[in-house]
C-alpha cells in the first residue's frame, strides 16, 4: 500500500509520463485532422482558476503539420524556460475552444 | 376534415376517429409531434385507439359537450397522422399525433408532460401505452432556456479540454457524517477526480445535515484544488422537500462558492427544476441532473416514457449533466439507442433514425447542450470502452472503481485519471480503443502503480445480460 504522494498538475495529459515531441507531435497531428486551430500558450506560475495564459504569438491559423507547431512549442520553451507551456485548440465551427494538454513544466518530479 | 359543428348541438357519445384521425394530414413545422406506442385492447380498432390517443391528449372529452361550438376545433386539436405496426410485435402500433403548438404555454416542460401524457395513459380502450419520441418546433424550442452552461462553457470555467471528465459518488450512501464525507470528497479530488457526488438519497437527514455537508465538502474542494492545482468540484445535492428549502440550499451553496449543484428532476418535478436551472444560469452555478424514478417509466417496453423524451425535457428544462447510462456497466442500455439520446442531449441538430431510436428530426435551435453522465458498476477495464463510446463530451463516474481501490480512495481516483488520460492518448494517436483498449492499459500499468493495483483488483469483468431497450 502507498499513500498518494501530493503533486500539482496542469489538466489533460498532465497524468501521464512527459510527453516527448514524437508523442506531442501524434497529438497535434490528431488536433489538426479534426480541423481544430493549433496554438501555444504559457505561464509561470498558474493557479487552477486561470483561465487565459499567455498566447504565445497569435494561433497557428497557417499551420499545416504538426511540426510547424512544434518548433514554435520549441522556441516559447528556449525563451520562457521558467513558465508552463500548453498546445490549445480552437474549433471555429463550434466557435469555442476544444483542445489544452501541458506540454512542457519546468520543474518536474515524479511522472 | 372540417370538425365545425352545423346544425346545433347534438349531444352524446362519438367515435373519436371521426374527428381526430386525419391520415391525409401533413403536419406542419410548427407542430409539436409525437409518436406513442400502442396497444389496443382486445377488439379496439387500431385507428380508433389511436384517434382516442389523440384526442385524449389534446381538446377531447369522451362525450359531445356545447361549448365545443364556441371554439374552432380546426386550430386546436391534435390529430392522428399516421399509423403503423410495429415491426415484429402482435398487436402494437406506432401511433404519430400532430399537436397545434398553441395547446402549450411557453416554456413549460410541465404543461407539455401534463397533456401528452396526462389523462391518456389510463384510458380504457388501450391496454398499454408509451410515448416513444417527441419533436418540439423550433418556436416552442425559442422559448425555453435550457440548460444554465451548456458543455462548451462548463469546459471554459472548469478548464478541461479534450477529454471526459471524471466523478464519483461517495459512499456509503448513507450514514457518514459530515466531517468524514468531507474526508472522502478530499481524498477522491487530490488523486485526479474532476468531480465527487453526493448520492441522490442524501439531502438532509439526521446522521448529515445539509449545512454541516455543504460547509465540510467545500473545504475539501478548495484543498484538494490548492493542492493539485486543477478545478475542483462536487454535486451538492440541493433537492429537498419544498422549492422553498431547495431555493435556501442553493443560495447557501453559491454563497460557499462552489461551483455546481445538484437536483433529482424527476422526483423533485419539473416546475422545481426549471426554478433552480434559471437560477443557476443566473447565478453562475452548474447544475447536475441526476434521474432517480426513471426507470420507473421508461423500463417497460410497452408502456410508459421512453428516456429519450425525458432526456429532451431535461434538456428543455435544464441541466448541464444528466444520467444517461453506460452501456457497459451494472445498468446496461443498448448502444445504439443510448448513444441515439445521448445526441439529443449534446447535439444542435439530430436527424431521424429508427435504428438510434430518434423518430423525428429535432433542431435544438442553438440550446446549449447537456453533458452525460455515465455512472454505475463501472471501473478501470471499462475505461476504454466508455471513452470510444461517448467521446470527450462526457462525465464518467467510477463509484466502487475509485473508493474500491485496495489503497484508498486518492489512489483510486489516479487509478482512474491515469487510465482515461491513457485512453485518451492512444485514441488521439489513431489506436483502436475498442481492439487495443486492454493493452492500452495494461502499458499504463507498468508505470503507474496505482492502476497496477486497481487492475489487479477488478479482472477483466464483462457484463453480458441482454439490454431490456430494443426497437
Amino acid at each position: 500500500m502507498k499513500t498518494l504522494p501530493k503533486e500539482r498538475r496542469y489538466e489533460t495529459l498532465s497524468y501521464l509520463p512527459p510527453l516527448t515531441d514524437q508523442q506531442i507531435a501524434k497529438q497535434i497531428d490528431f488536433m489538426i485532422d479534426q480541423g481544430y486551430i493549433p496554438g501555444v500558450e504559457f505561464e509561470k506560475d498558474p493557479t487552477p482558476e486561470l483561465h487565459h495564459w499567455t498566447l504565445w504569438k497569435l494561433p497557428l491559423f497557417d499551420a499545416r503539420s504538426s511540426q510547424d507547431v512544434l518548433n514554435e512549442v520549441r522556441e516559447c520553451r528556449s525563451e520562457y524556460s521558467d513558465c508552463y507551456i500548453r498546445v490549445v485548440g480552437f474549433d471555429n465551427i463550434k466557435q469555442c475552444q476544444t483542445v489544452s494538454f501541458i506540454v512542457y513544466k519546468p520543474n518536474q518530479t515524479r511522472y | 376534415m372540417a370538425t365545425k359543428t352545423s346544425g346545433g348541438f347534438k349531444a352524446g357519445v362519438q367515435d373519436y376517429r371521426l374527428t381526430y384521425y386525419t391520415p391525409d394530414y401533413t403536419p406542419k413545422d410548427t407542430d409539436l409531434l409525437a409518436c406513442f406506442r400502442m396497444t389496443p385492447q382486445p377488439g379496439v380498432p387500431a385507428e380508433e385507439c389511436a384517434a382516442a390517443v389523440a384526442a385524449e391528449s389534446s381538446t377531447g372529452t369522451w362525450t359531445t359537450v356545447w361549448t365545443d361550438g364556441l371554439t374552432d376545433l380546426d386550430r386546436y386539436k391534435g390529430r392522428c397522422y399516421e399509423v403503423e405496426p410495429v415491426p415484429g410485435e402482435d398487436n402494437q402500433y406506432f401511433c404519430f399525433v400532430a399537436y397545434p403548438m398553441d395547446l402549450f404555454e411557453e416554456g413549460s416542460v410541465t404543461n407539455i408532460l401534463t397533456s401528452l401524457v396526462g389523462n391518456v395513459f389510463g384510458f380504457k380502450a388501450l391496454r398499454a401505452l408509451r410515448l416513444e419520441d417527441l419533436r418540439i418546433p423550433v418556436a416552442l424550442m425559442k422559448t425555453f432556456q435550457g440548460p444554465p452552461h451548456g458543455i462548451t462553457v462548463e469546459r471554459d470555467l472548469l478548464n478541461k479540454y479534450g477529454r471526459p471528465l471524471l466523478g464519483c459518488t461517495i459512499k456509503p450512501k448513507l450514514g457518514l457524517s459530515a466531517k468524514n464525507y468531507g474526508r472522502a470528497v478530499y481524498e477522491c479530488l487530490r488523486g485526479g477526480l474532476d468531480f465527487t457526488k453526493d448520492d441522490e438519497n442524501i439531502n438532509s437527514q439526521p446522521f448529515m445535515r445539509w449545512r454541516d455537508r455543504f460547509l465540510f465538502v467545500q473545504e475539501a474542494i478548495e484543498k484538494a484544488q490548492a493542492e493539485t492545482n486543477e478545478v475542483k468540484g462536487h454535486y451538492l445535492n440541493v433537492t429537498a422537500a419544498t422549492c422553498e428549502e431547495m431555493m435556501e440550499r442553493a443560495e447557501f451553496a453559491k454563497e460557499i462558492g462552489t461551483p455546481i449543484v445538484m437536483h433529482d428532476f424527476i422526483t423533485g418535478g419539473f416546475t422545481a427544476n426549471t426554478t433552480l436551472a434559471k437560477w443557476c444560469r443566473k447565478n453562475g452555478l452548474l447544475l447536475h441532473i441526476h434521474r432517480a424514478m426513471h426507470a420507473v417509466i421508461d423500463r417497460q417496453r410497452n408502456h410508459g416514457i421512453h428516456f429519450r423524451v425525458l432526456a429532451k425535457c431535461l434538456r428543455m428544462s435544464g441541466g448541464d449533466h444528466l444520467h444517461s447510462g453506460t452501456v457497459v456497466g451494472k445498468l446496461e442500455g443498448e448502444r445504439d439507442i443510448t448513444l441515439g439520446f445521448v445526441d439529443q442531449m449534446r447535439e444542435d441538430y439530430v436527424e431521424e433514425d429508427r435504428s438510434r431510436g430518434n423518430f423525428f428530426t429535432q433542431d435544438w435551435a442553438s440550446m446549449p447542450g447537456v453533458m452525460p453522465v455515465a455512472s454505475g458498476g463501472i471501473h478501470v477495464w471499462h475505461m476504454p470502452a466508455l471513452v470510444e463510446i461517448f467521446g470527450d463530451d462526457s462525465c464518467l463516474q467510477f463509484g466502487g472503481g475509485t473508493l474500491g481501490h485496495p489503497w484508498g480512495n486518492a489512489p483510486g481516483a489516479t487509478a482512474n485519471r491515469v487510465a482515461l488520460e491513457a485512453c485518451v492518448q492512444a485514441r488521439n494517436e489513431g489506436r483502436n480503443l475498442a481492439r487495443e483498449g486492454n493493452d492500452v492499459i495494461r502499458e499504463a500499468c507498468r508505470w503507474s502503480p496505482e492502476l497496477a493495483a486497481a487492475c489487479e483488483l477488478w479482472k477483466e469483468i464483462k457484463f453480458e445480460f441482454d439490454a431490456v431497450d430494443t426497437l
